[in-house]
């Protein structure tokens, strides 16, 4: 840590702050990725999630995942709802005998001491309807504040882990905030020069936040999404049915990926149909249905794949 | 004799699940114990967010010998039959076997004897069996070893277990089992941040209180205690006084395992929402207490965490951070209540036209308006003024659509009434928004303001006939909809109320508001025994005797309920006295005898006595006693006076133990014979001015 230049300090700097996770998960074997080029409303959707928790294979990884939630918008307004955000995840498959050790390491990596702090471990199971997927945890707590979700995931994309897989997921801005001692998302300092030198995360984003809030909830074009939702679903079902090979006396499947993107892509426009308010409340039960029909088709294809495969 | 201490160590146990985990523990490792022929002396169990404990004292070191008989062949049974006898038991040769004579035949009993087992081993082979089939409420897979089928489940990842089984006196052993890799020994740990540590422990008290010094207070009882101590010391030391939350209180304890409380306080500014908000707040999302002024009532910005930590700085950054999360909570709650009163309710009612109350019931929208008209009927029933209850019922339900709402549904009605007083509804109105979900079991307050009265029948009834018309009434232990609970809130809110309402007619008149086809008369029947049952129950858990609430229902058309409970209650009473008993048993030896001849003729005794086939005087005296109490009794009934018509009862009653003294009934002459069980029959009858005495027990 003496090595590291002020500017870089994780209670200086957001992108310090990244960098501090980063290297402190890098340090316990974890591949660091780079963010899954799609839009997507959670990390966990990153098919280095979703689809490397399925099969028998050893997988540890770490990355930053832009998440969108057009409904969260709030036109830069609000100290700390965003549609667009960051989340740091980590997974680690099978999930290690010291995972809450590590975690709580990579607190202090990160400046929160666990000896002036109250950390603690609140009930908080988890399940995404749109994945289907679930898994039992917990939300940590750091003074009454949650900042993180910790899950050891029973089953995903329909299929049930195993082994089972623990994934970390820190809410990067609002870890940051505390971190910074700062009450405004827009305040923390992004690259922790000071002065003239200093840009915040306001000056990277704030502008941002407008025009998508604007964008998500007056002006995305309801027909476009409607019709790309199912261009999304029919492209999904097509590559998922062009991939099955029967080869010698196991079926295989060569195109689980590129039929996951397309699963991604409807879960996004779902979102954003969602915040346009274009869809009524049955409707969006079988909405959520349609795209968890597509995780799990995603997730057998996965299972039959040579990263996923069983034996 | 021996103790057992057993400890399963694991990752955070959720707070909700902590309490009936222990019970569970302790009731199957005692129950195998027993079952095992190992009875002990006392058990206890304990739990914290990390560990489950037991200790069961008092264990015999050995299981008690067992001697069994077992039966075999008979004295020269074929070979066959002798060699599985032998085989079965054991025995060498039949020289073994004794003989039992018998007259039937002697035959061959085997006499077994299996001697005890250590008591060790037992508890051994029965601890992996129950750590395998323990019942969470959701249980989990872990680490490597969830790649195998059938690996351990558990409510969050199992570390360690702890499990010695000795004397006092003596160094414990431990007991030996291993599972899915986990081998019990006797090293636990201390509090996660503040004693970490492995810890060696050999028997019950040394771990208590080894635990302790490593910052743990197993007991949760003593946990709640320091916390509830500690808060309202903190509270009282300002002058304030800590708004004591028995359901917090539980969970908090469940989250630490070395309470640490402290205050903190919050913005003045935000005292301008209202108490419940701010303690709602406060206390789903951050799980503190909030406090009040005992001069005012009203709360304080002040509340009162526990932390799981002696922090190195005295807690500074701890209470801190926690002021630091509350601020915008708070902020988030006053700007959802500030964003609500801006907005009039009856304005927010257009939104419930797209919210589907049942798919079968049509919408939000579509029950309010037959809440209002129900409420409207029954408006002049209750005293309530019409307009009000309309109205009252046009708004109740339309704070669910409110932001506040949104955030904390269990205040529902509650902002309902403060957003209608803020618009200026009449105080009536606006209290029924809260009151007309009331009562929301047996021990909650039942409203009494006539609006509020109105508005909380036709909810209710508008439920319960809406579910029993499309045929989803509860069973079993099965009831979604909670109509058992809105049926007896009917049953409260009449009869505490004191109210006169026909049940059949209001349920005819809120099913002709319902787009469903369901037989009328059918239905209202139905659901009338269904208030008669919800009614049994309640009269019951009051104490009274549920027969006789049967004795009146049985009586037909009965839909009035406050008449059926003053009924209950004077035939209750009059039971008591020794008219009654003697007038009861008078009746049933009439309907007894009934029963019998009735079934030897095969007809029944139906129509009036022929007064010139009275042969005795004591026939004369009933016959005119019955016309007499008839009359009486049903002119009291008429007037509702039900303890007048049980007084008349009264007067029957020396005229049939005189005719069952003096009068053979089964006379010889069968047409006298007819003609006296004809008599018995008009007993039955006229006891049924008031109820049926055959569906009285005793």
């Amino acid at each position: 840590m003496d090595a590291l230049p002020d500017h870089m300090r994780p209670e200086r700097s957001f992108q310090g702050f990244i960098l501090a996770l980063q290297r402190f998960w890098a340090e316990q074997g974890c591949v660091i990725l780079q963010p899954y080029d799609m839009e997507m409303g959670a990390g966990t959707f990153h098919p280095a999630t979703t689809l490397r928790a399925l099969g028998p294979k050893p997988w540890n990884a770490a990355y930053v995942q832009p998440s969108r939630r057009p409904k969260d918008g709030r036109y830069g307004e609000n100290p700390n709802r965003m549609q667009h955000y960051y989340q740091f995840q980590v997974i680690m498959k099978p999930s290690p005998p010291n995972l809450q050790e590590l975690y709580l390491k990579s607190l202090a990596a990160i400046g929160i001491d666990s000896a002036v702090h109250d950390i603690r471990f609140v009930e908080d199971d988890w399940e995404s309807p749109t994945l289907g997927a679930w898994g039992l945890g917990w939300e940590c707590w750091c003074d009454g504040m949650e900042v993180s979700q910790f899950t050891y995931f029973q089953q995903v994309a329909g299929v049930e882990c195993a082994p089972v897989s623990g994934e970390l997921t820190y809410g990067l801005e609002r870890l940051a905030m505390y971190v910074q001692g700062v009450d405004r998302v827009y305040d923390l300092n992004f690259n922790g020069r000071e002065g003239a030198d200093k840009v915040t995360y306001g000056d990277v984003f704030l502008q941002a936040e407008q025009e998508y809030s604007r964008h998500n909830f007056e002006y995305a074009d309801t027909a476009m999404l409607f019709e790309q939702f199912r261009m999304a679903e029919d492209a999904c079902k097509k590559y998922l049915a062009a991939g099955w090979r029967e080869g010698g006396n196991a079926k295989e499947h060569l195109m689980a990926l590129p039929a996951y993107d397309q699963c991604i892509k409807a879960s996004h426009v779902f979102n954003l149909l969602d915040a346009r308010g274009v869809i009524s409340v049955t409707e969006r039960q079988s909405y959520i249905a349609r795209v968890r029909d597509l995780a799990k088709a995603c997730g057998e294809a996965w299972i039959h794949t040579e990263t996923g495969r069983t034996v | 004799m021996p103790d057992l201490l057993l400890e399963l160590f694991s990752e955070e146990i959720p707070a909700r699940m902590q309490g009936k985990a222990a019970d569970d523990l302790r009731r199957m490792v005692t129950d195998k114990l027993v079952a095992e022929g190992l009875v002990y002396e006392g058990a206890k169990a304990f739990a914290t967010p990390r560990r489950l404990a037991l200790t069961v004292h008092g264990i015999p070191a050995r299981q008690p010998d067992l001697k069994t008989e077992r039966r075999g062949p008979k004295i020269g049974a074929p070979d066959a039959a002798v060699q599985g006898f032998l085989k079965a038991t054991g025995l060498k040769s039949l020289d073994e076997a004794t003989i039992q004579k018998d007259p039937k035949g002697d035959f061959y009993i085997a006499l077994i004897e299996k001697p005890g087992r250590p008591a060790i081993d037992v508890i051994a082979e029965m601890l992996p069996v129950i750590i395998r089939t323990f019942p969470w409420p959701k249980s989990m897979r872990w680490g490597a070893r969830s790649a195998k089928s059938g690996s351990l489940s558990w409510v969050r990842p199992l570390h360690a277990i702890t499990a010695t089984f000795g004397l006092e006196t003596e160094e414990p052993d431990v007991v030996k089992f291993s599972i899915d890799g986990i081998g019990a020994g006797q090293t636990t740990y201390g509090h996660r941040f503040m004693a970490p540590g492995a810890i060696s422990v050999r028997r019950f008290e040394d771990y208590e209180a080894k635990l302790k010094a490593a910052k743990v207070i197993l007991d949760p009882q003593a946990r709640k205690d320091i916390i509830l101590e500690d808060a309202k010391e903190l509270a009282f030391a300002q002058g304030l006084e800590l708004v004591e939350d028995q359901v917090l209180l539980d969970e908090v304890s469940g989250l630490v395992e070395w309470p640490v409380v402290m205050m903190g306080s919050f913005e003045q500014e935000f005292l301008a929402i209202p108490d419940e908000v701010i303690r709602a707040t406060i206390r789903n999302n951050q799980k503190c207490f909030v406090v009040r002024d005992p001069k005012t009532g009203k709360l304080t910005n002040k509340f009162v965490l526990t932390a799981n930590l002696e922090a190195t700085d005295g807690g500074k950054t701890i209470v801190a951070g926690n002021e630091r999360v509350i601020r915008p909570r708070l902020s988030d709650a006053k700007f959802f209540y500030e964003t609500d009163l801006k907005t009039r309710l009856e304005d927010r009612l257009p939104k419930f036209e797209q919210i589907v109350f049942h798919e079968k019931l049509g919408t939000q929208a579509e029950r309010i308006r037959r809440i209002e008209r129900l409420a409207a009927e029954i408006a002049p029933l209750v005293g309530a003024d019409v307009e009000k209850a309309k109205r009252a019922a046009h708004l109740a339900k339309a704070d669910l659509l409110t932001e506040v709402i949104g955030e904390f549904p269990e205040l529902q009605g509650l902002m309902g009434k403060y957003y209608a007083l803020a618009q200026g509804e009449d105080a009536s109105v606006a209290a029924a928004s809260e009151e007309h979900w009331k009562p929301q079991g047996p021990t909650d307050r039942v409203p009494t303001d006539p609006v509020s009265v109105a508005v909380a029948l036709a909810d209710k009834l508008d439920t319960l006939v809406g579910f029993w018309a499309i045929d989803e009434k509860p069973t079993g232990s099965k009831d979604p909809y909670a109509l058992r609970r809105a049926a007896l809130g009917v049953i409260r809110l009449i009869v505490e109320n004191t109210l006169r309402l026909p049940i059949v007619k209001a349920a005819r008149s809120a099913l002709a508001g319902l787009s469903v086809n369901a037989d009328s008369e059918k239905l209202s029947n139905d659901l009338l025994a269904f208030f008669a049952d919800r009614l049994k129950v309640q009269l019951r858990e009051q104490g009274a005797r549920h027969d006789l609430v049967d004795a009146v229902f049985s009586l037909g058309g009965q839909d009035d309920l406050l008449l059926v409970v003053r009924r209950v209650e004077a035939l209750g009473k009059f039971l008591d006295t020794d008219d009654g008993k003697n007038l009861l048993a008078g009746t049933k030896r009439a309907s007894n005898i009934l029963a019998i001849e009735e079934k030897k003729d095969k007809r029944t005794f139906d129509g009036v006595p022929d007064a010139a086939l009275y042969m005795l005087d004591e026939e004369k005296a009933l016959a005119k006693a019955i016309d007499q109490v008839k009359s009486d009794a049903s002119a009291a009934v008429a007037k509702e006076e039900f303890a007048a018509a049980m007084s008349a009862m009264a007067k029957l009653r020396p005229a049939v133990d005189a005719f069952f003294d003096n009068v053979k009934v089964n006379d010889d002459d069968p047409k006298v014979r007819e003609n006296r069980l004809k008599l018995l029959n008009e007993i039955r009858a006229a006891t049924r001015a008031v109820a049926d005495f055959s569906r009285i027990e005793g």
